[in-house]
């Protein structure tokens, strides 16, 4: 097996099983703290000598959170809830939780309900974010969340561990940056749910440890020479995009992903933490810089030109929105992009995807005509 | 006809007459070429009143359209541009209305601004980025942080204040108006004593007989929402006090018929389903006497940075503890003797936690409670026979409780 092939089965293996992971720091007396979508500010977690631990739902059966969710809440979130409620993530000292879209805002509210053993820790993040005042408001919010970690870990968070942790999480984001870059030029040897895997692995592991093998893939790969790629490219977008049988569809397809403006993915790392003096307010002001994010306030509506240019970057042959089902963020930037992506002549499909989902056939079926329309 | 034979005119009528003179008036600065906004209900509404700029409301809109049975015609034009039927009714009907520019059930001038508050959810925002994008006009937006502590902190009033401050210059930009703070400190006035009326008025069901069926206050505040800040609807809510007053001394009612059980209506009206729902509680002899909805738009404060925390209390925008003892008051003021409980398909955010709600609400208060399955403004989401079930249901055990069965 050539290492390029042994690191991607090593990243799967973290990917698949995180609970595994979250066993081994709990053996290993380490405290872990859940890291619910969108954004949370890992790095005050990793500054108080904690690992973040990111929650974005699973393919799980769905029960007990249908106690405290009606059916028409997003599954990310119903799965989340499910394996809280189950008593699954006992081993979190707590949970971040952010407000940035109204199931979230419910989220909170049922897990401080209904998960005893797990601390609800809220994130709230403003709207005006560009506005000094959003900022200042941001920084005071970010500012009780230390305070809480602290006292959970028994650790101070200073200046410098903070500045320490923004760099190791830059240093991260860059890493990553250069991966899908990397796997956009070999998709010969990187497939889809390889690339997931990769991605989806640092949530799990301490961000040293995911950069330092990450930036090992990206050094194999580069000493590999480029081939020609045959099949078609794609640019994906949309909240999440790690179902294995979808990304399967698209391998069959012979479809590599070039770019994404996944949220679970490139909309985590592609702004880095700004340079300022006072880390809090660098840890802050990140927020103001992002574009393009579906829960973050923007009238401009950036997000599809944004796409546009990665398509054009890249060569892509088309875009795969990627619809959580019952998203409404998304679903209201879905016509706007649409018509950017229509205006420059950008062939696209919808699929509408669901971690409750058991039947492909219409994905497959879906992706099977795009296929055919973009080879022709 | 002689004036001392006139009848007195009656605060609905007084009250329809000031929401038809409010899109009069918004009409008639739009064909003076004046800019004309289209509004979120929770929005700052002193703002607009202080610089006398006209606004109308997008959500009262969406909410007439599918009073008038035309809800559905809206959405599905809506979900043919791409949307969803997953988002909002009211987002789909506004949406609709913005591509379409007119609709005979509601019509109401086109928006050279938005103005969004999202202390009712964050779809608002999307809803109204997107009248921006497509209309290429400008949005101005008070974020109100959702509020996860029972009270609003310093910081969030600080961050709400700041905003405020600037939405004013940016609305002094857009329309050329400029704010006076005198006129400002009388539309706050004005506001507390229009906002104190309408809450006195909504205070009535708490007497049993009600002099009000609590459906009226769906049709009133309409006002509550629009026009807050005018005398004329602190005029006409005081009569409406007044007329309850009377009610009270003389034993009548709206209410058609005897009331034998009173309830708390949880959640937004079923607007296409409105005279249903209501022709089914009546046949029942069930008067809605509690619901927080009505009580949102009366929003009270004493000085400018209250009024910031004022608009972070409505409803929608506090923490589930909040949320629980708002209903938990209502159904101990009114003295309700069960709930019926809307999960409405159009509002992730009123009915993702309200099946934890539902359970310690009657944990808390011993009444029982039913929900349904509903839609603020789609009517493929509501069945009747499914609502009626569950009312009978409700009833059976209000009566048994009333003679003593089942407690």
């Amino acid at each position: 097996m050539s290492r390029v092939a042994g690191l991607l089965e090593e990243f799967g293996k973290i990917a698949s099983s995180p609970m595994n992971r979250l066993n081994e720091y709990a053996s290993e007396g380490k405290k872990a703290i859940g890291c619910m979508p969108i954004y949370c500010p890992e790095e005050l977690v990793y500054a108080a000598d904690m690992v973040p631990f990111g929650i974005w739902g699973a393919e799980k059966e769905v029960s007990q959170a249908k106690e405290y969710f009606p059916a028409f809440i997003c599954s990310i979130l119903q799965t989340s809830l499910e394996m809280g409620l189950r008593g699954d993530l006992d081993q979190l000292s707590a949970v971040m939780i952010p407000v940035l879209c109204d199931s979230l805002k419910c989220m909170g509210q049922n897990w401080k309900q209904g998960v005893k053993n797990v601390e609800f820790i809220p994130v709230i993040h403003p709207q005006n974010r560009k506005m000094e005042a959003g900022v200042e408001f941001l920084k005071t919010q970010y500012t009780n969340i230390k305070n809480r970690l602290e006292e959970i870990s028994g650790n101070e968070i200073t200046d410098d561990k903070l500045k320490a942790a923004i760099d190791v999480y830059n240093e991260h984001r860059k890493a990553m940056r250069e991966f899908v870059d990397t796997a956009a030029q070999y998709p010969h040897l990187i497939t889809p749910a390889q690339r997931s895997a990769v991605i989806k692995s640092g949530y799990f592991m301490e961000k040293p440890e995911h950069t330092k093998m990450v930036r090992e893939i990206v050094k194999e790969c580069n000493a590999q020479p480029q081939k020609e790629w045959d099949g078609l490219k794609v640019v994906t977008t949309g909240i999440i995009a790690d179902s294995p049988s979808i990304l399967k569809i698209l391998e069959e397809h012979k479809i590599a992903v070039v770019a994404d403006d996944i949220a679970h993915e490139s909309r985590q790392f592609r702004t880095d933490v700004p340079n300022c003096d006072d880390p809090m307010e660098a840890l802050a002001r990140q927020l103001s810089v992002m574009e393009g994010c579906s829960v973050l306030y923007d009238p401009d509506k950036k997000r599809g030109d944004m796409i546009v240019d990665q398509v054009k970057k890249h060569d892509a042959d088309g875009v795969i929105v990627l619809m959580t089902k019952f998203c409404d963020p998304e679903e209201y930037d879905y016509p706007i992009m649409k018509k950017s992506f229509d205006k420059h002549e950008i062939p696209s499909i919808m699929i509408e995807i669901d971690q409750q989902m058991r039947n492909y056939e219409q994905a497959r079926t879906m992706v099977q005509t795009f296929s055919d329309m973009l080879s022709n | 006809m002689s004036e001392t034979n006139e009848k007195p005119v009656k605060a609905k009528y007084l009250l329809r007459d000031i929401l038809d003179q409010h899109y009069k008036n918004a009409w008639d600065a739009k064909n003076r070429g004046e800019k004309v906004g289209w509004c979120a209900s929770n929005f700052p509404q002193e703002i607009c009143e202080t610089l006398g700029v006209p606004v109308v409301y997008p959500e009262n809109q969406a909410a007439a359209i599918s009073a008038k049975g035309a809800g559905l015609k809206m959405c599905e034009h809506s979900e043919a541009n791409g949307y969803s039927n997953d988002i909002c009714a009211y987002a789909r009907i506004s949406l609709a209305y913005m591509d379409i520019k007119e609709c005979k059930e509601m019509d109401m001038p086109q928006p050279d601004f938005v103005l969004c508050c999202n202390n009712i959810c964050n779809q608002m925002i999307k809803w109204y980025e997107n009248i921006s994008k497509e209309l290429d006009i400008p949005m101005i937006l008070i974020d109100i942080p959702y509020n996860t502590e029972f009270e609003t902190s310093d910081d969030r009033v600080k961050y709400i204040r700041a905003q405020f401050d600037h939405a004013i210059s940016q609305l002094e930009e857009i329309t050329g108006k400029t704010f006076s703070q005198e006129r400002f400190e009388e539309v706050m006035r004005i506001s507390q004593e229009s906002s104190k009326a309408w809450l006195g008025a909504t205070e009535y069901t708490k007497y049993d007989p009600s002099p009000l069926n609590g459906f009226d206050l769906f049709n009133h505040m309409a006002v509550a929402v629009c026009a807050r800040g005018k005398q004329e609807s602190v005029d006409a809510f005081q009569l409406l006090e007044k007329e309850y007053a009377q009610a009270v001394k003389d034993g009548t009612s709206t209410y058609r018929g005897e009331q034998k059980h009173r309830i708390l209506f949880e959640g937004i009206a079923c607007w296409p389903y409105l005279r249903h729902k209501l022709t089914t509680l009546m046949q029942h002899n069930i008067n809605m006497v509690g619901t927080v909805y009505a009580d949102a738009f009366g929003v009270i404060y004493n000085n400018v940075d209250e009024m910031m925390k004022a608009y972070s209390y409505v409803p929608n925008a506090v923490s589930f503890e909040r949320a629980l003892k708002m209903r938990v008051d209502a159904v101990t003021k009114n003295k309700c003797e069960g709930a019926v409980i809307h999960t409405n398909r159009s509002c992730k955010l009123w009915s993702g936690f309200m099946y934890e709600l539902d359970r310690r609400l009657r944990e808390e208060t011993g009444i029982p409670t039913v929900t349904f399955d509903g839609d603020q403004a789609d009517p493929r989401n509501f069945s009747e026979a499914q609502y009626d079930t569950r009312v009978q249901g409700l009833y059976e055990v209000m009566e048994a409780n009333k003679k003593g069965g089942n407690l």
